[in-house]
């Protein structure tokens, strides 16, 4: 009896989806797919070879301190980063004092009230703040930036696929003039004004307008040549801190483990070979 | 419970003794995974996975319970919750990652436990109630895995959330009422967010009370073995301990080394990076998906495209459902009196084209939906149910199966004599 109901119960499944799979088919001849210029256009990010990657990575301090010259200088001009602290900055290597005179001037101050009157106020940051909001809210960010909301960049890295490539990507390679050949197959995609054609960006056409336009909009106090690239690369490299603060101690952790449990595992094996040693299995 | 020449708890030591006679946990533990419990003595590295399970389980418990004496369940605070566990807490990073990729880890494991039930038979009498049971858990760490992944609000979590509770509007006429009433609201916030973390912390509790039950059933007729031959003697046992206790301490070690490489070297693999948005509800992922272990039935899901009757809608969600709960048929729609398909030459080809299928259905379950796409999965899904429900019913009456060893030792000395028979291809 179980065998009778579950055969029919099988065959209404399958006689269904025989249904589904005959309107796939037709529709699929009737109606083909179109194709899509982001499908088309959309380029695979570059590799930016970060000293982070691979299983024993560590930052560039020197690189992740330029990095964040650049947030600092040109992308916190509209990005916030609310999951970093000013205390945070002590991990790549800027001492106590430096840590303090950043937080301190700061162009964006610490909302607060006024202790006195309890009005809203603000205040000079200090290192234990997060980075604080270049716009007061979401209405302002819209407002100012032509009805789109820069992200958050805290965890940027990790929010996009292959977000450390895709950062530097964007920022370093993705703004180029709209192919002739696009606009040709697809006149339909022109990319709008008051948006940006850009190779790397999911749907071609980002609201951000090109935020790295010239060699040497950076002046790096360790004389490394500010290009285009180096600064994509940097900030690249600043944004895969951020994202991930507790990387080096977690490829420590797990080179430590990894030895760890070779060696319980080899130690196992020899005590499952003498337990059994007599037993044939 | 047990064969006649089980050893027996005989304790020497006065504080033991004493314990013996007024709470024998020693000797229940004895009993149950220690010397007291004879197994076959052929198992094969697929028997380990049971145990590793539950070790799975015990790392998702203590993980879990330090992390949520750190986490917040309300919408507006948990994703920074989530980030302050990563930054701030101490050693937070690695408690977070190991839950992540812990669960993966946990279903992984669960994955081959399930398959070696399904390629040596081990549903079938007199183990049925251990299979029942088993399906019982995997069901409850479903549910527990989808609310667990709902909990750090991310973009996935509330637009998965979104999906898999809209499956309750599917049902005519209440459907709509039951999602509002389940969810608290008229789509995930605070109420949902909190009774997913009340839930998440119970069913794993409950999963561990079942699965002593499972235990428990699978003592009384005793485990079972890769050539699915009944224990005739005791030459055909070992004791667990110390025999199993050092092989699944082996397979521990694989488990660990993997579960290492997963969790220190790539703990983000496995995830998606729209989780790593905060939720929106005015901004919808362009693909949503569910973790890896959720894509075989997510593809059955979307492959009912077409109203029969029924809405496609309504036609999807039941075979969703339906594709695990035949699993609690599968005793009685495979009426084979052999266990192991190793003898089954018939049904061992067409659970690899289960196999097969399984990844198909994955894929599917991961692509963008272009047609071709659609397309496997609508054959995959009608193979998947054509399997359980058509041809293991008629395989198990037609296929002629290979002659079985007389018992487990004649298996074991014939291997070792070189005739090799009975070498399971899955094992080697």
């Amino acid at each position: 009896m179980v065998r009778f109901i579950a055969s029919l119960v099988g065959a209404a499944f399958v006689f269904v989806l025989g249904l589904a799979l005959f309107g796939t088919v037709s529709d699929w001849i009737t109606n083909p797919p179109p194709e899509s210029a982001e499908h088309e256009f959309h380029r695979e990010a570059l590799d930016a070879g970060l000293p982070s990657n691979g299983v024993l990575g560590r930052f560039d301090r020197r690189q992740v301190q330029r990095g964040f010259q650049v947030f600092q200088e040109v992308c916190s001009a509209c990005h916030s980063l609310k999951y970093v602290s000013f205390r945070d900055l002590r991990q790549i290597g800027y001492s106590e004092a430096e840590v303090k005179a950043i937080a301190k001037g700061w162009k964006i101050e610490q909302p607060s009230i006024n202790a006195e009157t309890g009005e809203a106020s603000t205040r000079p940051n200090v290192p234990s703040d997060r980075f604080p909001s270049p716009f007061a809210n979401e209405v302002a960010a819209r407002a100012a930036n032509n009805n789109a909301l820069p992200p958050d960049l805290s965890l940027m890295a990790k929010a996009r696929h292959n977000g450390a490539n895709y950062i530097y990507s964007l920022v370093g390679h993705g703004y180029v003039n709209q192919p002739a050949e696009l606009l040709r197959k697809f006149p339909g995609a022109k990319t709008p004004t008051g948006l940006h054609y850009n190779q790397y960006f999911a749907n071609l056409n980002i609201a951000m307008p090109p935020p790295l336009t010239q060699d040497g909009q950076v002046t790096y106090s360790d004389g490394t040549r500010a290009s285009v690239d180096q600064m994509a690369k940097d900030v690249s490299a600043f944004l895969t801190w951020t994202a991930e603060p507790n990387l080096e101690a977690r490829h420590a952790a797990g080179f430590a483990a990894v030895i760890f449990i070779l060696i319980f595992c080899f130690l196992a094996w020899g005590a499952y070979q003498n337990v059994w040693r007599d037993v044939k299995h | 419970m047990s064969f006649p020449w089980a050893k027996h708890y005989a304790p020497k030591q006065p504080l033991m003794r004493w314990l013996d006679e007024k709470l024998p946990v020693p000797r229940l533990v004895y009993n149950a995974v220690g010397a007291g419990y004879p197994v076959p003595r052929n198992l094969n590295y697929f028997w380990n996975f049971g145990v590793l399970a539950g070790a799975a389980l015990s790392i998702q418990i203590i993980t879990g319970i330090v992390l949520a004496m750190h986490y917040a369940a309300n919408g507006g605070v948990a994703f920074g919750s989530i980030e302050s566990i990563m930054r701030d807490v101490n050693a937070g990073w690695f408690l977070r990652y190991a839950h992540a990729n812990g669960a993966s880890m946990f279903l992984l494991v669960v994955y081959i436990h399930i398959g070696r039930g399904l390629y040596y038979g081990s549903y079938k009498a007199p183990r049925e109630m251990v299979w029942l049971l088993g399906v019982v858990i995997f069901l409850l760490m479903m549910a527990t895995a989808f609310m667990g992944y709902v909990l750090p609000w991310g973009q996935m979590s509330f637009w998965g959330a979104q999906v898999i509770t809209g499956f309750f509007s599917a049902i005519p006429v209440v459907g709509e009422t039951i999602r509002i009433w389940l969810l608290g609201g008229f789509a995930p916030d605070n109420a949902a967010l909190n009774r997913f973390f009340s839930l998440h912390y119970l069913l794993p509790f409950v999963t561990a009370g079942v699965i002593i039950l499972h235990i428990w059933a699978l003592h009384i007729p005793g485990s079972g073995n890769p050539t699915g031959v009944d224990v005739k003697g005791e030459q055909d046992t070992v004791p667990f301990h110390p025999y199993y206790t050092a092989k699944d301490a082996v397979g521990l070690g694989v488990f660990l080394l993997v579960f290492a490489l997963l969790l220190f070297f790539s703990p983000n693999l496995l995830g998606h990076p729209d989780n790593y948005v905060e939720a929106n509800p005015l901004s919808t992922p362009a693909h949503i998906v569910p973790e890896w272990y959720f894509l075989p039935f997510y593809a059955i899901l979307k492959s009912f495209t077409a109203d029969f009757i029924l809405p496609a809608k309504l036609w999807g969600v039941l075979a969703m459902f339906g594709s695990i709960l035949l699993l609690f048929f599968l005793p009685w729609l495979d009426s084979s009196p052999i266990r192991s398909a190793n003898f089954r030459p018939a049904y061992r080809k067409f659970l690899a084209i289960l196999l097969l299928d399984l990844f198909v259905l994955g894929y599917v379950g991961g692509a963008e939906p272009r047609p071709w796409v659609i397309l496997m999965g609508q054959i995959a899904s009608a193979y998947y149910f054509a399997h359980f429900l058509i041809i293991l019913p008629i395989v198990a009456r037609t296929e002629r199966p290979r002659p079985l060893p007389n018992s487990i030792t004649e298996a074991v000395l014939a291997k070792h004599a070189g005739l090799g028979p009975h070498k399971s291809a899955m094992a080697s």
